[in-house]
This record gives structure tokens, C-alpha cells and sequence, in this order.
């Protein structure tokens, strides 16, 4: 329990739609612990991607609990949920998000930046990520000199930066081609393997296959939830063991 | 505020749409142009016509003696009277609250001819007699000699002051009157000074520039006007009105000289303190009008700023959003929106105000080369176009205020946009 990351009991969210409200999330149970690599699947309106909006505080929920590193996260105030997010959550889009103006080296640092880092530190640790991510001598160049593999690359070294406990990552791979897709991956194991949670959602089988564990959901419940059997990560990690 | 993400992110907002800023920018440029162009017109009409006779006392009125209108105790209707030294003293004793009681005499029977003539040179002036406490209503400076005493009064001495136009045409550029004589109308006249009035654009009774000043009594006896005065001017003492006091003199003048009680329009008057007071509610009115103006433009303009912040905001919400998705508090997010507001309308209104005063200043050139070549004589209504200081820190102050009244809303909306629909909003 007490290693549980991320915790959620018995989970409801609807939208209101007009007159009718969509149910969405019909009772969601949930245990993720530190360390996990976790993808969530499921067909479009399956409710995955309002469950990783949850998980990273970006949307409320009705009904239920959710527990974020032991910390009951409840209806909170817009500066709370933004202090939350910058502590414990990273996130990887599938459109990259990165700031247009900003160079590498800029969106990478921003995070810092509503951490009140001054301009020197926050910019010479973006760098040091930029240089673990292979992109150092790519840092002042804008988003769109890049490719969308390097994109994702800088989106990773930004929700990377400011040391979460989690990564979301919203179809990370969706917008590249299968190469770039298994760079991320390799990528996204290393962030994982320094212990670091890692949630995907995707639907795409073989990304699935590369987590730990997979969650499958159906019509706003889980359906599935399948330790990967032939799961072939780097194996040698010390802290599965513990699991 | 100074922060360079901060600046970075409103300068690319800016630069993003550098056409939309600028026509949203000249709203504000053209509201405090149009304020500080008017204002500076206002204050011109406003210094054109008080320069003239700012030093004037304004608490001072004058009266003369008219026609009769009504017929009365056995008079007809259309009698000439005359207004004589008894009323002068009369008045003094029965009104203490007047404080200046200056009778005058108009010579205008003696301006025929060349009447004044000095050795080879004549000239046409006109003659005027005064006591010395006409400067306190009138104020003048002396470029030579003194004004009249009350010495020459006494003695009826045989003296005069005169104006700047008779000086230049009776004496030679830069020669000293003083102690030389003029004849006016055939009698010898010693000129004790030249005076120069601080309010040249009153003048009452006769051009003060082409006028003699000969003390009154001296006038009275010299031409024969027995005790004749032809009007007087007085001024009140602090706090006490003007009007009031006309009010009191009317009756005792009608007393003596037998005048209709109802009769109107038998004495003739001018009340400096009301005219003024007429005048100063009109400069009010303009300047009101010019505010209202102004500041509607400026809320034309504002409302303007607000819109097109509205657009930046719906089309940056994906961009709030990822922000908001990475840390960036709701307090950040409106202090960004609060600040590219305020820096729109302070920019903008700044090059307004700049190139207002611009206006001013090449308007003030203008006149003043105008002036230059017009003769000197000429009054002129329209002087020092400018506004001052504590109106150009007022319209920046107001400036800033109306930048973050324009940038409440859209940021208030900015803030009300949940990151997660912000994100989905591609």
C-alpha cells in the first residue's frame, strides 16, 4: 500500500452533454505502484483518456477516490492543482505542446521557470537534460526546425525536468512513424528504469506490449488488466523485484 | 513583471500579429492624440483670450451715466445727466465695502485734429483723467517716470503719463520723456512717464496705447468740466460681491439726479467679476466637453484593446494550456494577459501622447511666427497651445488603468478555460 503511486477506488466521472450526462468512468479501480510501467488501452470513448486527465489533476471526478503518492487529491483550487501537477506529474503529449516561440532549451526549462528557478540554473539543467536526451547541440533550435521524433524527445526532457514522480503520457508515440515511436519507447524505459512511474496511454499493441502491465478498459470500467507475460523490457531492474 | 519569459511571450504575441496589434494599438493612439491635441486647443483659447487681462482686477466693475428711459418728477423721458465729484463722494462714504473708487474723465471732445503736438511732430490721442488709484484696477508698468500721484491731484499740476503708441510717435526710440512737454489741445503738459498696461486687450473707453493720462483734476479744470465725471471704475473689498455693491451705488446716484427708481437702463455698467465669471464657466464647459470626449474615445479604444485581447487568448488557449498542464499557476497566466494589456494601451497611448505634443509644439511655432509678422496690435485668441505635466502623468495613469480594465476580462476567461479543454482545443 504504502508504495502505491497512484491509487484509485471505485472512480466516476460523466460529462453533461446538453440534457443527458455521458458516464463516462463507471467505477474504476486502480493500483498503480512506484516504479511501474503501465499502459492503458482501450477503443475511442473507452474513457482512457479522461482517466489520465484525472491521474494528472487536469480534470475533476465525481465520485470515488484517488490517492496520488498517498495524498487524497480532491476538488482543488486552480494554484493548488498547477503546485501538484509541477511536483509530481510529467506529462508527454501526442502533439508534442511545445511552446512555438521557445527554443529547446526555453520549453525544456519551463517548468522551472513556475518554480521560480532563476533564469542561469533552470537553463543550465535544462541543458544537462537536453545533453542525457542526446539533443544538446540541438537546444537553440526552434520546435519547428525539429523533427517530431526530437519533438517528443524535448517533451520528454520537459516533464522530465522537474524530477516527478509520474509521467502521463497521452499517445506518446501517435504522431511518429514505428522507428521514432520505438526510440521513444527505449526512451520512456530509461525514464522508467530510474524508478520513475510511467502511465501510457496508447492503442497501439505492440507500445502496450512494452510496458509492465496493461489496463484495458471497456465502456468506463476495466476490463482487463494483464501483467505482461512476455514482457521483454531491461530485465535486470532492481526495482521490479520489489514489486 | 520585468521577467524575460514574460516579455519574450507578450512581444511574440505582438510580433505574431503585428498588423492586428498596430490597428488595435491606433484605437488608443488616436484617443489620447485626439485628448491631448484638444486639451492643448482648449488651453490655447483659454490662454488667448485671458492674456489680455490676467492682471486686471476681477473683482471690479465700472458705471456711466446713459440716457433716462423714464420720465420722472416732472423730467421727460431721454434726459442727458452727468454723473458728478458729490456722487464720487457720496458713494465712498455710504459703501465702505468698496475698496478702489477710481472717477474717471473722458476727453472725447478733444481728440480733433492733430490735438497733441510736440515741437514738429502732431498726432491725433486721446485724453483721459485719472486718479492714481486707476493702476489698482488697471495695472500697468512704467518703462519711464512714474503714474500719476496724489500730489498731482492735489495741485492740479500741469503733468500727464502716456501711453506706449504716443511715445513712439511724439519721441525718438530710446530719448526720455520725462521732463518734457507736450501741448495737448493748446495747454502745455509735463509728461511724468510712459506707462505699458498688463492688460492690453481691455480697453475702456479709448485705446490705452494711444491715450494721455492727465491727473483728474487737473483734466476737470483745464477743459472745463466743472465737476463732471464721465464713469468710474471701483473694486470690492475681499469676499464682498461685485454686484452688491452695484446694487447699493444705483440708488444714490438716482437719488441725486433725480432718475426713475425703475429706470434700468439710465446708468450704464460693466461688472468685470461677472463677465469673468461667465467667461470661466465657458472655458469649464469646454474643457468638460474635451473629457468627455477624450475619455470616450478612450473607452472606444479600450473596448478595442479588450476585444483583440479576447482573440489572443482563444487562439493562445492551447498554448495557456500546455502551461497550465506544466505548473504555470492561474495567477501567472492573468498577470501575463494583465501585462501584454498594459503594455499595449501604455505604448500606444505613449506615441499618442508624444506625437500630441508634437502637434502642439509645431502649432505653437506656427503661432508664434504668425505672431511675429502680425502687427502688434492684434489680439489674438488662440496662444500657447500645450498641456501641462500633471495632464500628461494623468492620461499614462489612466492609460495603465484603462490597460487593465481592458485586460481583466480576457484574462479572467483565460483562467476560467480548464487545462484539459484548453489541450483538447487543437
Amino acid at each position: 500500500m504504502s508504495n502505491s503511486i497512484i491509487k484509485v477506488e471505485n472512480l466516476h466521472k460523466s460529462y453533461k452533454m446538453g440534457n443527458n450526462a455521458l458516464h463516462v468512468l463507471k467505477g474504476i479501480d486502480l493500483d498503480i505502484k512506484a516504479g511501474e510501467m503501465v499502459s492503458i488501452m482501450g477503443s475511442s470513448g473507452s474513457g482512457k483518456s479522461t482517466l489520465l486527465n484525472i491521474l494528472g489533476i487536469l480534470d475533476t471526478y465525481d465520485r470515488g477516490n484517488y490517492y496520488l503518492d498517498n495524498i487524497k487529491i480532491e476538488k482543488m483550487n486552480e494554484t493548488k492543482a498547477a503546485r501538484f501537477r509541477n511536483k509530481y506529474i510529467g506529462f508527454v503529449f501526442q502533439s508534442f505542446n511545445l511552446i512555438s516561440f521557445k527554443n529547446a532549451m526555453e520549453n525544456v526549462a519551463l517548468p522551472l521557470y513556475y518554480k521560480n528557478i532563476s533564469r542561469k540554473k533552470r537553463n543550465q539543467m535544462a541543458m544537462e537534460m537536453l545533453d542525457r536526451m542526446g539533443l544538446k547541440e540541438w537546444a537553440n533550435h526552434l520546435p519547428a526546425e525539429l523533427s517530431g521524433g526530437q519533438k517528443q524527445r524535448i517533451a520528454i526532457a520537459r516533464a522530465l525536468i522537474s524530477n516527478p514522480k509520474v509521467i502521463l503520457a497521452d499517445e506518446p508515440t501517435g504522431a511518429l512513424d514505428t522507428q521514432t515511436s520505438y526510440e521513444v519507447m527505449n526512451i520512456l524505459q530509461e525514464v522508467n528504469k530510474m524508478g520513475i512511474t510511467v502511465i501510457i496511454v496508447t492503442h497501439e499493441n505492440d507500445i502496450a506490449h512494452r510496458t509492465q502491465r496493461i489496463i484495458r478498459l471497456r465502456d468506463g470500467i476495466i476490463g482487463e488488466n494483464i501483467t505482461n507475460g512476455d514482457f521483454q523490457p531491461i530485465t535486470d531492474n532492481e526495482i521490479f523485484t520489489n514489486n | 513583471m520585468f521577467d524575460r519569459d514574460r516579455w519574450q511571450e507578450i512581444l511574440n504575441a505582438i510580433k505574431q500579429n503585428k498588423f492586428r496589434s498596430i490597428l488595435t494599438a491606433f484605437g488608443v493612439f488616436w484617443a489620447i492624440f485626439m485628448l491631448v491635441v484638444m486639451t492643448g486647443a482648449g488651453n490655447a483659447l483659454t490662454n488667448g483670450i485671458t492674456h489680455g487681462f490676467k492682471d486686471f482686477a476681477t473683482n471690479s466693475a465700472f458705471l456711466w451715466a446713459n440716457r433716462t428711459t423714464v420720465p420722472y418728477e416732472g423730467y421727460d423721458r431721454g434726459r442727458w445727466w452727468s454723473l458728478t465729484n458729490a456722487d464720487m463722494e457720496a458713494i465712498r462714504e455710504q459703501i465702505p465695502e468698496i475698496d478702489v473708487l477710481s472717477p474717471r474723465l473722458q476727453g472725447w471732445n478733444l481728440r480733433e485734429g492733430q490735438n497733441v503736438v510736440r515741437g514738429e511732430r502732431a498726432a491725433a490721442f486721446n485724453v483721459m483723467g485719472d486718479y492714481p488709484q486707476y493702476r489698482e484696477i488697471d495695472p500697468c508698468t512704467m518703462p519711464y517716470g512714474r503714474y500719476i500721484n496724489n500730489e498731482d491731484i492735489e495741485l492740479k499740476r500741469k503733468v500727464c503719463i502716456i501711453g506706449e503708441k504716443v511715445y513712439e510717435i511724439m519721441f525718438d526710440e530710446g530719448e526720455d520723456p520725462v521732463g518734457q512737454y507736450l501741448r495737448i489741445n493748446g495747454v502745455y503738459f509735463m509728461v511724468v512717464g510712459v506707462f505699458k498696461s498688463n492688460n492690453p486687450n481691455i480697453n475702456i473707453g479709448s485705446n490705452k496705447k494711444e491715450t494721455i493720462y492727465l491727473p483728474f483734476t487737473t483734466m476737470q479744470q483745464t477743459f472745463n468740466y466743472g465737476d463732471q465725471v464721465h464713469f468710474f471704475g471701483f473694486t470690492a473689498k475681499p469676499g464682498v460681491n461685485v454686484q452688491s455693491i452695484v446694487d447699493r451705488i444705483k440708488p444714490i446716484i438716482k437719488k441725486h439726479h433725480k432718475i426713475a427708481p425703475e429706470d434700468d437702463q439710465a446708468i450704464g455698467g460693466f461688472n468685470v467679476q461677472s463677465e469673468l465669471q461667465t467667461m470661466e464657466y465657458t472655458f469649464l464647459g469646454i474643457n468638460i466637453l474635451i473629457w468627455v470626449v477624450g475619455i470616450g474615445t478612450l473607452i472606444a479604444g479600450a473596448v478595442g484593446v479588450s476585444n483583440i485581447m479576447l482573440v489572443i487568448v482563444r487562439e493562445r488557449t492551447k498554448e495557456i494550456g500546455i502551461q497550465r498542464a506544466i505548473g504555470a499557476r492561474p495567477a501567472l497566466i492573468i498577470g501575463q494577459i494583465l501585462t501584454e494589456s498594459v503594455f499595449l494601451t501604455t505604448v500606444a497611448g505613449f506615441l499618442g501622447l508624444a506625437m500630441g505634443t508634437l502637434v502642439l509644439h509645431l502649432t505653437d511655432m506656427a503661432l508664434e511666427a504668425a505672431r511675429a509678422q502680425a502687427p502688434p496690435d492684434e489680439q489674438s485668441f488662440f496662444m500657447n497651445p500645450e498641456i501641462g505635466l500633471p495632464m500628461a502623468v494623468a492620461s499614462i495613469i489612466i492609460l495603465v488603468i484603462v490597460g487593465l480594465f481592458a485586460g481583466l476580462i480576457p484574462a479572467l476567461k483565460a483562467v476560467r478555460i480548464k487545462p484539459i479543454e484548453a489541450l483538447r482545443h487543437e
